[in-house]
């Protein structure tokens, strides 16, 4: 049995997964149109390989990976391309991005697909290409291409892999569900991973009040893997949370859990890989939580892309105004003010949500309960004191990047101050400084490249002067004369005339 | 399409700066009835009178400062700052004293510095050092126990508090257990036999120990709601015990032992109410430690050397002189070792990141 740690901070809170995690999953059926972000993912976008008006069959790669820490993205349905272009996007900064519009022609058709032989056959770079072309990303929120992290797991050794089932937000039970209802997908996919990154040991980690995922489980894994229920709380399920309370080790300060052995991928993920390699299946769904004030909260087996409007219609709610829509948990989720942007890779959860009125914020009177109950040991008080006064060197020094954004400072607050939103902020202004640093850079080395070329040129001119000299100085010079005798000649004719128009006058 | 104002996250523990402030005025009830219960309502019209400056105050600097009133006059930072001052003088002070110290709290304390949560000083501690040291008359006046109920003597303390032109206060005056500790100390008595006078109970003052214990009993009640936190408390009443006791193990004769000054003069509002305002202390666990244990060292030195027989008020401000340096040197992830001063801006190498990859775990 393994020994479980405590991790500082966390938060006790309603788990509200009761309501939806005994429901058995429905069937999305296929929306009108389905909007696929070229960005699902962390890192850069995929780009289009289709046009506009182009017939495409499910699993086709209609964009591919552009660069290393990218992934394609595929149809998820058999249709026609209708149209490439900004679309509302669940993201909490950027309100539209580039999206590819599919209109589905109901067939449902494959595209060619191979399943793999035996995986354990298949050497392990193998492997991690083939999770890329299925455009697997991390599939518990943060959406990092697998195949990235699995590629580092084979560069170092890995003592530990981690399968991530602990689902800590509130509401959310897509994780739970899938586990209940495909747990054998889950166990074979943890298998592959491991083969993929030749991992020592492998953890399976469910909360402890996920009981019936745990039965799900435990008739399937062997003591190759291990089954670990971690203590319910708030949140556990984060990565550096999760290795903490498995491991006892901390993930160092900007740093990756593949720096001291372990990688971790979630449950979904998992599966993915599993359907990936016994079937060439790319992802194309995935389960949605639909919950919160609807008429029927169940889970949805959902085609990415699918509006999420779609699936509230399914599960019996009407818009109205007293309520809100929050894509993800009501932790770290977006509340999005139109629902007809489309579930992604990362959408775990939609929420329907009474609007309560903003409480206004106040100054912070430094109660510190931000710092009791942050995860990462951070001092948030002090972080949020230097995004406001925008000394964005001294937050970066008080480890703002360490920050996950689990808002569990922004819960505790007494004065209502958004600091998630204020991290976020500063977080990104880093970065866009970063990146103005980097281009005022590149602009000094094209203006000393120019003034080298400039000075080269001159150089060469000199260089070259006697031999065309001669003529070109002397038509210079003639001209010169030329032009000032024209002038002195047009000067006199002027006066001339003048003096005759005076004599008339006269 | 993201909200700006509908940030996560979407849930919140339901905690406000006023239910903070609502919670300790509670908590000071019981210790406020007791007084009045012993030395006469006294207090409670210093209350009534300290809350109504603060409040009018508290008004007018925010619509000087062009702040809308409403959301701040809720927030009761005022009320317990009131409180806080109308404990902490004489109950038959003539109400231009209270007006003064409130005045001097809130304008000066509070609202120069750019009011809630920015203040340096506590203000309530501020408005009382103030008024102690203009006004050493009316601020060394203190009732004798009289234990007869809260309505005894109101017609002298109102008298007194509201004091007609060329009349002399008739309230029966005394000298608190601290008071009298002092000055019988200069008059080269021992403690063993001041020890002996009626002011003297069973665990300090006659009377103020039971005022001690109820505030106790209140400090008790924010610990359980978890308004405040037991570091600031324990340490205070440590370093008053450790403070005492070292002086009493040394010369019993001149220094009283530690119980005494547990339990006398302003020792429990300190520790529980006074030094643990968050906005004036120190934000790490270690740090509210240091502080509190500063708060508690400077108290005994105070009583047992200082001009004023209690050290309270200015313990504290002494102590929140030095909480930016303690919040500095006692960052949960800088040992003291890698802490330099004269750096405003600590650079380190290699923590570039970009957003993303710090920006979420794997859920």
């Amino acid at each position: 049995m393994r020994e479980l740690h405590d991790f500082p901070g966390g938060l006790s809170l309603l788990p509200h997964k009761e309501i939806t995690n005994r429901e058995m999953s429905i069937v999305q059926p296929l929306p009108e149109r389905l909007f696929l972000p070229l960005q699902q993912h962390i890192g850069q976008p995929a780009t289009p390989v289709v046009s506009t008006g182009e017939r495409v069959l499910k699993g086709q790669i209609i964009a591919r990976a552009d660069g290393y820490v990218s992934v394609p993205v595929h149809a998820s349905t058999s249709g026609v391309i209708t149209d490439i272009g900004l679309y509302p996007v669940p993201h909490p900064t950027i309100s539209t991005a580039p999206c590819m519009v599919l209109e589905p022609d109901g067939n449902d058709a494959w595209f060619d697909i191979w399943p793999s032989e035996r995986y354990d056959h298949l050497e392990p770079v193998r492997l991690q290409e083939l999770i890329r072309d299925c455009g697997i990303v991390g599939l518990g929120g943060a959406g990092f291409p697998a195949h990235v992290k699995l590629m580092e797991g084979v560069e170092n050794a890995v003592d530990t892999l981690i399968i991530n089932g602990v689902e800590c937000e509130p509401h959310i039970t897509c994780d739970d569900r899938l586990i209940q209802e495909k747990a054998s997908y889950v166990v074979s996919g943890a298998r592959m991973i491991r083969h993929a990154v030749q991992a020592r040991h492998c953890v399976i980690a469910l909360e402890d009040d996920m009981e019936l995922a745990y039965q799900a489980l435990a008739g399937l894994v062997d003591d190759d893997l291990e089954l670990v229920k971690v203590p319910t709380r708030y949140p556990a399920g984060g990565e550096n949370q999760l290795i903490k309370t498995l491991t006892g080790k901390d993930v160092p300060s900007a740093g990756l859990p593949i720096h001291i052995g372990i990688v971790i991928h979630n449950v979904a993920t998992a599966a993915a890989v599993y359907r990936a390699v016994t079937r060439g299946e790319p992802i194309v769904s995935r389960y949605v939580t639909v919950t919160g004030k609807v008429d029927n909260p169940v889970n949805l087996q959902v085609l990415l892309g699918t509006p999420v409007e779609d699936c509230l219609a399914t599960c019996g709610y009407q818009r109205c105004e007293e309520n809100k829509v929050i894509i993800g948990g009501p932790m770290m989720g977006v509340h999005v003010t139109t629902p007809n942007m489309p579930v992604i890779k990362t959408t775990n959860c939609i929420i329907i949500e009474e609007n309560t009125p903003a409480q206004p914020e106040m100054p912070c009177i430094r109660c510190g309960n931000c710092a009791d109950v942050c995860p990462e040991r951070l001092l948030p008080q002090q972080l949020y004191w230097f995004a406001r006064a925008q000394a964005l060197e001294q937050a970066r020094a008080y480890r703002l990047f360490d920050c996950t954004e689990c808002g569990c400072c922004a819960y505790t607050c007494p004065s209502h101050i958004p600091l998630v939103d204020y991290y976020r902020r500063a977080k990104s202004q880093i970065t866009l400084d970063q990146e103005h640093s980097r281009g005022a850079e590149h602009l000094r080395q094209r203006f000393i490249r120019k003034n080298a070329r400039l000075q080269h040129d001159a150089r060469a001119a000199r260089a070259d002067k006697p031999l065309r000299d001669g003529g070109s100085d002397q038509d210079s010079r003639s001209a010169k004369k030329s032009y000032v005798q024209a002038a002195l000649a047009r000067s006199r004719a002027q006066r001339q005339q003048r003096s005759v128009a005076d004599g008339k006058a006269r | 399409m993201a909200d700006k104002t509908g940030a996560a996250p979407h849930w919140h523990d339901g905690s406000s700066v006023s239910k903070v402030m609502a919670d300790v005025c509670l908590a000071l009830v019981p210790g406020l009835l007791c007084y009045a219960w012993l030395f006469g309502p006294g207090v409670l019209i210093q209350c009534i009178l300290a809350v109504t400056f603060a409040l009018l105050f508290e008004w007018a600097l925010l619509r000087l400062r062009r702040r809308n009133p409403a959301p701040f006059l809720r927030d009761g930072s005022a009320v317990v700052t009131a409180l806080l001052f109308a404990l902490s003088i004489p109950p038959a002070a003539p109400w231009w004293v209270c007006l003064c110290g409130i005045a001097f709290a809130i304008i000066l304390c509070k609202h120069v510095f750019g009011g809630v949560g920015y203040n340096i000083f506590n203000p309530a501690m501020a408005g009382f050092a103030f008024v102690l040291i203009c006004f050493p008359v009316p601020m060394n006046t203190w009732p004798q126990l009289s234990g007869q109920g809260i309505g005894q003597g109101m017609g002298a303390y109102l008298r007194s508090i509201f004091p007609a032109p060329g009349t002399a206060p008739d309230i029966l005056s005394g000298a608190t257990p601290l008071d009298e500790l002092k000055s019988r100390l200069e008059l080269m008595e021992m403690v063993s036999e001041i020890n002996t006078s009626p002011l003297f109970g069973y665990l300090g003052g006659a009377g103020w120990e039971w005022v001690n214990l109820l505030l106790l009993l209140g400090g008790g009640y924010l610990l359980l709601r978890g308004v405040i936190k037991w570091q600031i408390p324990v340490a205070v009443l440590t370093g008053i015990f450790l403070g005492s006791s070292l002086l009493h193990l040394y010369d019993p004769n001149i220094h009283a032992g530690p119980l005494f000054h547990l339990f006398s003069g302003g020792a429990m509002l300190c520790a529980f109410f006074i030094a643990t305002d968050p906005v004036t202390a120190p934000t790490t666990r270690r740090g509210r430690l240091l502080y509190g244990t500063l708060i508690g060292l400077l108290i005994c030195l105070l009583r047992n050397w200082g001009v004023y027989p209690d050290g309270v008020a200015f313990a504290v401000l002494l102590a929140n002189i030095f909480v930016p340096l303690i919040d500095l040197t006692t960052r949960p992830d800088a040992p003291l070792a890698q802490f330099d001063i004269f750096r405003a801006t600590p650079r380190r190498q290699g923590q570039a990141q970009p957003a993303e990859n710090g920006a979420s775990g794997e859920k």
